[in-house]
């Protein structure tokens, strides 16, 4: 692996009295691109949330690029958020009353940087995703999957360090869940983004370099299945 | 798979045919279907002859041993059109190596820990070739049929595995099943 960009050590969560993680430790290569996996309600979105800063776990701690993230201001967290990382749900992530271009300029302009310049870079990538003719479009008149490329655009513009996505083509049918994965694992290989990827979906897991599989708040490893199953 | 239908539908679409073309087309359109040996064509060429449903269409010396083209018959086309409009089965038995050898597993060995192994093992080989089909699609350039067979052969893949997390949940009452 390369030098770990991302660490999760012992986290926990819990929603009231339910642990949706429960003593979770993993490392993240920079550059890599990892599958979370695992049936509905074992905790992938709590620890994608955890991890990209969304949430703060109840126990352990997260380190970004050896730093821990855990215990530093909401504001220092919200920065991180904004110039470090990237989002991408599966669906409701852009603007419905502004155009594809401008939802994708409004993470740049955020960071300060003046409409033009930020259009001509939203532009760009909103072309090299397929959906540059679209860039005057309202998200109500594209497709699902235009929409999709052009959170995409949005997640990627500010060239984030890691992109975290969750069930990025669950709201898609095969086909355009296909153009999203597919331009998705490009735009990281080129530029050498981490991605961390939540899906139940085994086809969409395939297009990362490894998988990690979690069950009750808890990884499981193929060796661990045994274990696993004979607690049930 | 159905040689003879193949074949017969290679034929319609190239026309007059040597046994060699029909191979080489057979590989070649039929991407990611086993190749064809060479013998197991000319056995199925003889049958088709024999059928009525493909006919010698001239004989040609080409600085050779006499190699003979074939044409399609009326009965032929009428036995392909048939085939091509019949469903095919679904799924009337298993033929999956893996479903008997999870049922093999749990008859022939004293506990579970077999076919949990066996299970584990199969599901890392699939995941690596579910990958590297994968890689078809993100690496550029591949043609259209080469995405249709990748996402076959994915979904396929997709399809055991799901089969094979349900069946490692009631591996126990499979297991007492089977022995019982
Ligand atoms: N906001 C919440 N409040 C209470 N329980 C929650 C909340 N979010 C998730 N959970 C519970 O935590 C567990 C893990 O949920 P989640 O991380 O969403 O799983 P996944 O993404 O794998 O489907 C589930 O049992 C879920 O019901
Ligand atoms: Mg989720």
């Amino acid at each position: 692996m390369n030098d770990p960009i991302l660490e999760a050590k012992n986290i926990e969560k819990w929603y009231g009295p339910t642990p949706a993680l429960r003593d979770m430790s993993l490392v993240i290569g920079r550059g890599e691109i990892v599958a979370v996996t695992g049936p509905s309600g074992c905790g992938k979105s709590t620890l994608l949330h955890c991890l990209s800063g969304i949430l703060r776990p109840d126990q352990g701690s997260v380190q970004f690029q050896q730093r821990d993230i855990t215990n530093v201001s909401e504001a220092t967290r919200s920065r991180l958020r904004r110039t470090a990382f990237g989002v991408l749900f599966q669906f409701g992530q852009i603007v419905p009353e502004l155009t594809a271009v401008e939802n994708v300029t409004l993470p740049l302009q955020l960071g300060g940087s003046r409409f033009r310049d930020a259009a001509v870079r939203a532009q760009r990538l909103l072309d090299r995703l397929g959906v540059g003719d679209l860039a005057g479009k309202r998200p109500g008149e594209m497709s699902g999957g235009q929409q999709q490329r052009v959170a995409l655009a949005r997640a990627l513009v500010t060239e984030p360090e890691v992109l975290f996505a969750d069930e990025p083509t669950g709201a898609l049918d095969s086909l355009a869940g296909e153009q999203v994965m597919v331009e998705l694992v490009r735009l990281a290989g080129d530029h050498g983004t981490t991605v961390l990827v939540v899906t139940h979906n085994v086809q969409v897991a395939a297009y990362a370099d490894r998988e990690i599989t979690m069950r009750d708040g808890q990884l499981e490893t193929a060796g661990q299945v045994t274990v696993a199953g004979e607690a049930r | 798979m159905s040689t003879t239908h193949a074949l017969l539908g290679i034929l319609a679409g190239q026309g007059i045919s040597h046994g060699y073309e029909l191979k080489r087309e057979h590989d070649r359109r039929l991407l990611g279907v086993k190749p064809l040996a060479f013998g197991q064509m000319y056995t199925t060429l003889a049958r088709m002859l024999r059928d009525g449903y493909i006919a010698e269409a001239a004989h040609q010396r080409v600085g050779g041993p006499d190699r003979v083209a074939y044409r399609l018959t009326t009965d032929g086309r009428v036995e392909l059109d048939n085939w091509l409009s019949e469903a095919v089965p679904p799924a009337a038995y298993i033929s999956a190596q893996l479903f008997v050898k999870v049922l093999v597993a749990l008859v022939a060995t004293p506990d579970e820990a077999t076919a949990r192994s066996f299970l584990a093992t199969q599901r890392a080989a699939h995941l690596a070739r579910m990958r590297e089909l994968t890689q078809v699609k993100t690496a550029g350039g591949a043609s259209v049929t080469e995405l249709a067979v990748a996402d076959y052969l994915l979904n396929h893949l997709d399809a055991d595995l799901r089969w094979m997390a349900t069946t490692l949940d009631r591996i126990g009452q499979l297991r007492a099943e089977v022995q019982a």
